[in-house]
Formats: C-alpha cells, structure tokens, sequence
C-alpha cells in the first residue's frame, strides 16, 4: 500500500511538472508545422509567466493574469513573425534574440515595479489558479486503488493542468480534421503548394504562430500562478528548450507530445526521490544524470540511431517566390 | 544575378551596425524610462561604470573589469563567428564554455606540479580539447547523420550544466565544504592579473580581473582572422558555408569541414575558461560562464564574424557589462540585467531583422551611385 | 460547355492575352505579348529556355502581376492577381516543380484550398465522389489514399491535373509537362490531353519539344526573347519553319576545327552504373572510350542520365559498379572530386552558379575552387595571396574575363563571362581529360564562340574532352563524336559526319532506329 501511495504520489507530481512541457510543446507543434522554427517557447513563456504574476498580484484575479500572459507571448510570437515571415530573419536567431531579450526584461521591470529582486509579491490563494475538487472526490476517496486514483491523481489539480490535457485532443482535432489544421501541415512541407492553391501562405503562418503564442501563454501563465505564487527570476529554467526537445522526440505529433511530456515530466517527479537510491546492478543513478536524460534521448533520437524525428520540411527556410 | 548592388564597405561594416546597435540602445532607453530613469543619465553612470570617475572607482578597477568581461566575450563571440562561416549556428557556446573551463580547472589541479611556463599551454590545450570535444558531437551528427546542430547544441548546453553540477558535487568539491568549489589552484597555476604584472614591474594600478587571457583573447582574434580568410582551411570553411554544392564540386567535404569549424569553435568558447576559471577565479567552481555563450551570439552578429568586428563587439559588451554593474549600483530601480535586454535586442535588430533595414539602405547607395554615375 | 458570343455566334475565346508586359529588373522577361487561345483546343506555346513562356503563363495564373496589358477569360477582362483570383476565374495551373504536398494522400493533395468548409469530413467525401467521376470522365487513374511523395511521377501529374480539374478550372496550362515522364507516360498524358479538349476544355501546352508540339496541339505559338513571333494552326506549319522561328535566324554554329586525329584512348568507362539516393537506377551500365584529341558529345534529353555520368566521373557521386580507367590506369573506388583533379580529370559543371561558383566570392577566390591546396597557391599554411591574384589576372585576360578584377565577386559578372572564369580555371590547369557540361548555357553569343574555340585548342593539344549539352546544335558542331543517351543508357553512337539531327531526335526520344518511322508522329498535312 505504501507503495501505491508513493507511486499515485509521483504520477499526481508528473501531472503537474508535465502541464507546462504540454502546453509549450503545443505551441512549438503549431509554429513549426507551419514551417516556423521556434526556438522562442522559453522567452515567451518567461514573458507570459512575468506578465501573468504582475497582473495577478495588481488585478487580484488569476485569469486577467492569464489574459495578460497570453497577450504578452502572442506580442512576442507576432514579433517572431514579423522577423522571420515579414522580413525573412533567421528564425533561430528571432528565437535567440527574444529569450535573451525576455530574461533581460522580466526581471528588469520586476524589480523596477516591485523591488524584490525581480520578484513578483507573492500572490494571494485568490489570484491564483488553485486545485479544484471534482465532483466525488471527497466521497469516493476511501474506495481502495480507485479512490485515491481518482481523488488524489486525477482530482485536485488546478484548471490549467487540465486545460493543458484537453489542448492535445483539440490540437490532434484541429490538426487532422480541419481546413486549418491540414493547410497548416501543408505549408510547413511545401509553402509552393499552399500559395498555388490560393492561400497566403504568410497569413497561414501567422495564424499558427498566434495560436502557438496563446498556448505558451498559458504554459507561462501556469508556472506563475497556478504552479508557483509568484514569478521569480529564470522561472522557466530551460522549460521552453525542454518542450522543444519533447515536440521533436514527438516527431510533431500531439499524443505523443503528451507522452513525451509526460515521460519527461515523470523523470523530473522521480529525480528527487531516486536520488542516491541504490539500484542493483546499476548502482546509484546521479540526479544530475535524470536531469539530463530528456536531452540526452532527444539528442540520440536526432541522431537516427534510434527512429528517425524527420522534421517538416520547410522548417526555417524563408518563403520566396521563385523567379 | 549580374550586376546585384555591392554596398561600400564602410556601410556594411560600419553604418549598418551602428544603426541596429542605436536602434538597441533607443529601444532600451524606452525601457529605462518606462521603468522611471533617466536614459541620459543612466548613459553617463554607465560610461563612468566602465571606466571609472578615477575618485570613489579608480580607472584603473573599472577599465580592468571591462576588460575581463571583453574578453570572456571575444572568446565566445569568435565561438559563434567560425561556426557562421561554415553556415552553421552555434548556440552551444554556453556548453563548450563551460567544459572548456572544466578542461582548464582539471589541469591546474592535477598537473601542477608542472612549471608555470608549461601548465600555461598545457591549460589552454586542455580548453581547446574539452571545449572542441563538447562541440565534436553535436559537429559529428550535424556533418554524418544530419542532425540540426542548433538543438543539438542546445541539447549539449543543459548536458553540460548536469555534468558540471554532478562534477563539482560529487568529486571535485573541496572536502569540508559546503558550497561546491574546488580547492584554490596553486599559486603558480593561475594567471597572473594585469595588475600584479605590471605592479612587478612598478606600475601601480588599481586591482581588477583582467589577466593574461586578454592577450591570448587577442591572439585568437588574429588566429582566426589568418585561418578564415588566408588558408585553404578557413577557404574549405567558407565554401562549405555559402555554397555547400560547390565545395563537394571542388573537393570539399562538408562533413569535415563542419567538424573542423565546430572543433574551433569549441575550443574558442573553451578559452573562456582560462580567463574566467585560471584568470580570475582561482578555483573551479559553477556557472562562471552563465550568459557569455548566448552574449556571444549578439557579439557575432554585430562584429559581422570578423575578428576584429567581434573584438570591438565585446569591447562594448564589456562595457555594458561593467557599466550596468555600476549603473545597477546607483539607480535601484535598474538591475544588472538591462544589459541582457540590450544583447537581446542586438541579436534582434542586427541579427533577426538584418533584412529590415539592409535592402533599404542598399537602394539608397544604388541610387546614389548611379546618380554619380549619371552626373560624370 | 461552348459559350457563344453575341456577335454573329463567333466563340469569344477561352483566354485572350493583350499586350502584356513584365520586366524583372533588367530582364526584360514579356515584352507586349499577345494569346488568344479557343474554347475546346490545345495551344501549344513553344521557345527556347528564357523565351518567356513560363513567365507569360504565371502571369495569367496570378503568380506574377503584369506591368502592362491585360487578360480576358470567355471575352471578359478580369484582374488576376493571385492564384485564388486564377482559380476563380476557372484558370488552372500544373507546374514544372509540381506543387503537392508530399507526406499527403491524393485526396488531401486536392483538397488542400478547396476543403469544402472549415471541418474536413464533409468537404472529403465530396471531393472522393467528385474525383471518382472526374477520373471515370478523363481516364485518370489516381489511387484517391496513396501518399503523393510514394507516386511516380507520372501520376504525380495526373494528381496535378485533377487538383486544377476539381477547382472548376475551363483552362489548364501545363508548363513542360514531358520533361520528367517516361515515353509510355507522356503518351497517357496527350490521351488525357485529348479528352480534355473533347470536353470542352483549353489547354496551354508549354514546351520546347517540337515532336509533342506536331503531335497533340491545334495551334503553336512561338516565343522568343520575350515576345510573341508567331502564332499558326498546327497543322500548316512545319518543324522546320518552328525551329525557325523559335532560334530567330538560323545560327549555324561554325566552329572551325580540324577533323581529329585520335590517338590512345585517355578515359575508359566499363558497366558504370549510378543509383540515386532513392535506390533508382541513374545509370545503367555504360561503357565507352574517350580518345586523345577527341571530343566525345553525349546528347539527350535533360534527364536521361547525363548528370549523373557527370557527377560520376568527376566523383562527387560513388558509382554502384563499374570501372573508371584514365589514361588507362583504373580509378580506385571511393575516389573524390579532390582526388579526381589529382589524377587529371577537370570538370566545368552544368549549372556555374550552383556548383562551378561560390557566387558571393571574389574571381580571386573562384579561380582556386577545387585547386585550394595546389602548393603553386599556398606557402607554408598561408595562401600565397599574390601568386593567386596574378594567375586570376592572367587567365582572366587570357580568357577575355570582363571586368578582368579579380576583387570583384563572380555574382557580379555576367553568365558569359562567370562561365569563362570557370572554364579558364578547369583548362588552365592542363588535364589530361576534361568533363563539359552545358557550356553554354545561358551564355551571350560571344562567349559561346570563345568558349567552343578553347575547347577545340584544349581537343588539339592532345586532350580527351566529355561534351554533355541538350543543345542539339552544340554538340553537333562540336563534338567528334557523338553518343546519345536516354534512360539512362546509351542509345546509340555515330561520328560526326554520319550525324543527322533527325536520327539523333528519334534516339533522344528512345525510338531505337530500326522502329523508325520515316518522319515520326506527324499530325496534320505536310
């Protein structure tokens, strides 16, 4: 039993280090099955997550926070846009330029507004996103395997966790089973064939981008009121970097952006525990090891030793009309 | 294709970077006010920051600090810059700086018992090698399996800080301590400051960070300007960077050159740690090479990859750097990272919108020249 | 379908094209170019590469928009200027590089800005049922869930044809449809063609190709030099009088030579055979002799092969099997372009700006392409920077290179004289075989005969040459002999005397010479 504590423990941990991972990778599957690169997903969800706590904590409510976080990544998504689509920039030095300008800039304005060290005050449980109860939860805890499963795994967590593993069926929908969605995979393989076909392959692009944008708001949005009660400094710790790594170990593709996440999301929940656990034969695993694996096996799957992450093949080339 | 507009040259090299970094600057001045500075002012206290107002911060510390701070961005500046000559973008500069370092600390631990004129070279080899062999694999798979070497080299940054973490944790932390930091190198394997030098010889000057890892910084500027642009090399670099059919038409094989170039690469942001780990801080420790390698990137583009483009690049990095320091010190409500917000808006304008002002610019000089022509 | 015109019943015609005009900076690529093609025929549009057809032709479909004159479908002007406004206004197009999004099934192929509605299932099963009949009515079979990238290209075509055909398109413009299909291929697709017109519909057939112009078009138009020369029924006019028209005045290249004089054979090939990346046979198993003092002209239909012979000889691609021998010592296998120039073989490739050139660099620096690490341009690790700046002077003014600045970047020089640069650099170095691929392309007239005399004095000074051209007419007046090559093999040789263009045409198309007919697929009186 104490066993199946710990593990319904865990996976309730994953649940919640995973949302973030979702909802960025999402956004990253939006912007590069477009054909745009973004390697932005860490700024702008540094950006969301500053602009989410600061109107949270002003306003006092969560969810003009996540309007504010949302406005803020889909400003900056725009911005990638204008670089890379209007004026055919790189889209990896875009992606560079607004992380280094969002780490530069949250806490800046942090610590010029509130002076905390670039902190947000900490927000009160009102202005937070905070765990609801499904219905039953309370009533159907005691019912042995199922009752904790439902009521401590499933039940209890804040609506961006949930909203973050509805996105992956509306993503799936939206990708294979709308106008949108198929125009949108087209012009990330081959701009050429969408142009012909009479649609602006610009205007597609900029659609996918906003959609990423507001996702990553979200994401942003998630770790500064929702998971946390305050925006701190470098909050997002690579997230945005790792989500990428998730969105090409997902070969682009939203269920297995959500596994992945969740793998991912699972090695950060057991990191702490296992952490100097002797294992037999292996011996103790460094933490700093499972830190790294997410990177590690991103780096092995793009090496092709194991299946092959083929990318959409426009990705990063700018679009010009041949002569 | 015939005939395209060539601008002059000091408008390429000159003009346009000017415009994009007042165009950083203005915008950043926007913020500063935003945030209820004065930008004027806070342009004054920064220059002091940097140079000193030779009463309560002699010339001496502040210029000597700005001059540390150059030259741990040359070195990463020159990172990105070989790479981008081969066509290649090189973000794990962080990474390779990183390793470089722990390639420098674990000779200036383990091999001190050599001579200070041997465990001087033995350190920057063991830079280039831990530095080159960080960016080997991402180069490896880029150039054999072709995998995209931006991720990849992203990927190896957060491998690297993982590595380094459990490094200085578990087997390389001074016994008894708490904070993780190796014991202090010998005296004999450090570099010596700018200050002791030229306080041996009777000049006295203020203390400060810079040391000999500026001349060796300067030294790698004129190395890579004579291997891009004078040798067969630097020549296989750049052939395989514009124009990657051609270079197989000639006998080039990308594959090698893209290894060749990250190699340099590597081993350029790995000196880093000679200034930082050897030069300055005495003791292998975490994090002495947060920011640099993305500080790097706007170095690069802004030096338009030339070495000497990239050494006056760092200079002002170095600047601001050190002058946002002190900026940070006497207005409260601007933090150290305003200059992270200049980088940024740097790569951004010099390097993400490059596209933007360029063509414009360049009409206007086609115009002009063909008014000239017209009127002769 | 015939929609008749008010005045007297004359049919207004399904496209008309009044005075269009287009420059691309200096290019002056449509200079008042007039089309007027007929309900329910085939127009046939014919010129040589840089006539102008394609441009006229995505100006009509929206992809450029004119700078003068106008457009008129069934007698009413329309502005077209995107590819919606063409597709609206029943205008569709298949390209040259066709526009299918690989990874995708047919069915999405077409779909794709014609999706019926912003959900895709009700807008699929409309468009499977339209398709089926679509396909039923004009003998295209398309497997509607085959994924477009795992098609032959013929069918790839054919997905073309139907995406245009779903979108309501009267009028179809085909730009070089032929160019990649087989024989068997393209005779579907005329069939196709053919019931296109008997239904109703107008076809623009863009092509350089004489025999498919004769065989399936009603009326030929001929471009050249951006405008509009001729415009004629097919069935009154001759090869002869469209050749003549589509070269302007009759050039007869004159290269004055000598008759060679062979002598040991300096390249040998035995069974090479070329796989491509995809594990499609490029070539397959070809074998011949270059002598000493002669040049051997290998023509053919782009495609066939040639590129890919090319590539293998001077060993950017790694033959399947097969032997290379020079000067009759046997390549090793493995052998790079690096080592090539080493064993004295030189290489003016097909297409200088993507591979003989690094555009953005100095003639300074293009010179030493391939030859960088020749001890003659190094001292020590160092370039040798004045040597390299005196023989770029030297063979730029021994090859009449204009402006002879070598600091001057190859992107700034015209075609003629980038192609000089780089043949000056392949022959100066004194090979002992040189591989030539479409010297001429895209050169002035000028350069051309520069070019072809230097390779004629390279052929007399005892050399082997490798002449690969789609100009018939260049390898004809160049060539001593002369190989033809389709499908990736070799279909026939002869010398240079006993060359009849007419003989080589059939072969270029695969008719073998005893299938010959006397004059092959001629539709229309004499």
């Amino acid at each position: 039993m104490e066993a199946f504590t710990q593990a319904v423990s865990i996976l309730d941990a994953t649940l919640r280090l995973a949302t973030p991972l979702i909802l960025a990778a999402l956004a990253g599957l939006f912007a590069e099955r477009s054909g745009v690169v973004d390697i932005g997903l860490e700024g702008k969800m540094l950006a969301a997550a500053f602009a989410a706590a600061t109107t949270a904590a002003v306003t006092g409510s969560p969810w003009i926070g996540l309007g504010a976080g949302i406005i803020v990544s889909v400003l900056l998504a725009l911005l990638h846009g204008f670089a890379c689509i209007t004026h055919r920039g790189d889209h990896v030095v875009s992606g560079v330029a607004i992380n280094t300008v969002v780490a530069g800039l949250a806490p800046t304005l942090g610590n010029a507004w509130f002076r905390q060290g670039g902190q947000t005050p900490t927000l009160e449980a009102e202005a937070r996103f905070t765990g609801i109860d499904l219905p039953f939860a309370e009533a159907l805890a005691d019912v042995p395997v199922l009752g904790p499963i439902y009521s401590d795994l499933i039940s209890g967590h804040n609506i961006l966790v949930y909203v973050a593993i509805a996105a992956v069926p509306l993503v799936a929908f939206v990708l294979y089973r709308t106008r949108f969605g198929l125009r949108m995979r087209a012009v990330g393989e081959n701009p050429a064939a969408v142009d012909t076909a009479g649609i602006s392959v610009t205007w597609l692009r900029y659609r996918a981008l906003i959609v990423g944008g507001a996702l990553c708001g979200i994401a942003g949005a998630y770790l500064s009121t929702a998971h946390n009660a305050s925006f701190v400094r470098d909050m997002t710790a690579g997230k945005g970097y790792l989500a990428l790594a998730a969105l090409i170990f997902a070969k682009w593709r939203p269920v297995p952006v959500l596994l992945t996440c969740l793998l991912f999301g699972f090695l950060d929940a057991t990191e702490a525990r296992l952490r100097g656990v002797e294992l037999p034969l292996i011996g103790a695993i460094p933490g700093e090891f499972i830190q790294a694996l997410p990177y590690i096996l991103t780096v092995v799957l793009l090496a092709g030793f194991v299946g092959r992450a083929i990318p959409p093949r426009a990705i990063g080339t700018p679009y010009v009309k041949e002569r | 294709m015939a005939g395209r507009a060539t601008l002059p040259r000091w408008v390429d090299i000159g003009l346009i970077p000017l415009i994009n970094l007042s165009l950083a600057l203005f915008v950043s001045g926007i913020v500063v006010l935003i945030i209820g500075g004065n930008p004027i002012r806070a342009v004054g206290l920064l220059i002091t920051g940097a140079f000193g107002d030779g009463q309560m911060v002699p010339h001496g510390e502040a210029i000597g600090f700005t001059l540390y701070y150059t030259t741990n961005y040359v070195f990463t500046g020159l990172a990105v810059a070989v790479a981008f000559h081969c066509g290649l973008f090189n973000i794990g500069g962080e990474g390779q700086a990183y390793i470089g370092g722990l390639g420098v600390g674990l000779v200036c631990l383990y091999l001190d018992f050599l001579p200070f004129v041997l465990i001087v070279p033995a350190a920057i080899i063991g830079a280039a090698v831990f530095g080159g062999a960080w960016a080997f694999i991402p180069a490896y798979l880029q150039a054999k399996r072709g995998s995209h070497i931006v991720i990849t080299t992203i990927m190896f940054n957060f491998i690297a800080a993982a590595l380094m973490v459990y490094l200085m944790v578990n087997l390389l932390i001074r016994p008894g301590q708490q904070s993780p930091e190796s014991r202090a190198f010998a005296e004999h394997a450090v570099l010596p400051a700018f200050h002791e030098i030229l306080g041996a010889i009777g000049i006295e000057v203020a203390r400060s960070p810079v040391n000999l890892s500026l001349v060796w910084a300067i030294v790698a500027c004129v190395f890579v300007w004579l291997f891009i642009w004078r040798t067969r090399w630097g020549y296989a670099v750049r052939t395989v960077g514009q124009n990657t059919r051609a270079a197989v038409y000639g006998g080039i094989s990308p594959a090698n050159t893209i290894i060749m170039a990250m190699l340099i690469g590597g081993a350029m942001a790995g000196f880093l740690g000679l200034n930082a780990v050897m030069g300055e801080h005495h003791r292998l420790l975490l994090n002495f090479q947060l920011g640099y390698g993305f500080g790097g990137i706007a170095v690069a583009l802004m030096g338009r990859n030339h070495p000497l483009g990239v050494f006056l690049a760092a200079l002002l990095f170095g600047i601001l750097t050190q002058g946002g320091g002190e900026l940070a010190f006497e207005m409260p409500q601007i933090t150290r990272e305003m200059v992270v917000v200049i980088q940024g808006l740097v790569i951004l304008f010099a390097g993400a919108l490059e596209n933007m002002f360029r063509p414009r610019i360049a009409a206007y000089f086609l115009a002009r020249s063909e008014r000239t022509q017209a009127a002769t | 379908m015939v929609v008749a015109a008010a005045d007297g019943g004359e049919r207004a015609p399904a496209v008309e094209l009044i005075g269009i005009d287009k420059r691309f900076g200096a290019v002056h690529a449509n200079r008042n170019v007039n089309l007027r093609a007929e309900v329910g025929s085939i127009h046939g549009i014919v010129g040589e590469n840089g006539a102008g057809k394609s441009t006229l032709m995505s100006i009509l479909y929206g992809f450029y928009q004119a700078d003068r004159g106008e457009v008129r479908v069934r007698g009413q002007r329309v502005r077209v200027t995107s590819p919606r406004e063409a597709i609206d206004a029943g205008i569709g197009m298949v390209h040259q590089h066709f526009m299918l999004v690989d990874p995708f099934t047919v069915l999405e192929n077409v779909m794709l800005g014609a999706e019926g509605g912003p959900l895709l299932a009700r807008g699929r099963e409309e468009a499977a049922r339209a398709l089926e009949a679509l396909e039923r009515e004009y003998a295209l079979d398309v497997p509607l869930d085959g994924v477009v990238g795992e098609l032959p290209v013929g069918i790839q075509q054919r997905v073309e044809i139907l995406k245009a055909l779903y979108r309501g398109a009267d009028t179809l413009i085909l730009d070089e449809p032929t160019g990649v299909l087989t024989p068997q291929e393209a005779e579907h697709l005329f069939r196709i063609l053919g019931a296109l017109r008997d239904q109703g519909k107008t076809v623009l057939l863009i092509t350089h190709k004489l025999k498919e112009i004769m065989a399936v078009t009603d009326r030929v138009a001929v471009m050249r030099r951006g405008e509009m020369v001729a415009d004629r029924e097919t069935a009154a006019t001759t090869r002869e009088e469209i050749a003549e028209l589509m070269v302007g005045r009759k050039v007869l290249l004159r290269v004055d030579k000598t008759p060679a004089k062979p002598d040991r054979p300096l390249l040998a090939v035995e069974d090479l055979r070329v796989v491509d990346r995809r594990g499609v046979e490029r070539l397959k198993s070809v074998s011949f002799q270059v002598r000493a003092g002669e040049i051997l002209g290998i023509a053919g239909v782009a495609g066939n092969g040639q590129s890919e012979l090319l590539a293998a000889l001077a060993g950017i691609a790694a033959p399947a099997s097969g032997r290379i021998l020079i000067d009759g010592q046997p390549v090793p296998a493995g052998t790079d372009p690096h080592a090539m120039r080493r064993l004295g073989m030189a290489h003016v490739p097909e297409d200088r700006l993507r591979d003989g050139l690094v555009p953005p660099f100095e003639a300074r620096e293009n010179i030493i392409l391939g030859y960088h690490d020749d001890p003659r341009y190094n001292t020590g690790p160092l370039f040798d920077r004045a040597n390299i700046r005196q023989s770029c002077l030297q063979e730029m003014q021994a090859y009449d290179v204009r402006p002879s600045d070598p600091e001057l970047p190859a992107a700034n020089f015209s075609g003629g004289n980038q192609q000089k640069l780089v043949v000056a650099r392949e022959v100066e170095r004194d090979p002992v075989v040189l591989l030539v691929g479409q010297p001429t392309r895209g050169v002035d007239i000028g350069a051309i005969e520069f070019i072809h005399r230097r390779l004629v004095a390279l052929r007399d000074s005892g050399k082997a040459i490798v002449l690969v051209s789609v100009e018939l007419d260049e390898i004809m007046s160049l060539a001593d002999r002369i190989l033809v090559m389709f499908d990736g093999r070799i279909a026939g040789e002869m010398g240079q005397e006993a060359a009849d263009e007419r003989v080589i045409g059939c072969m270029m198309a695969g008719v073998g010479p005893e299938e010959m007919a006397p004059e092959p697929h001629h539709v229309g009186a004499e």
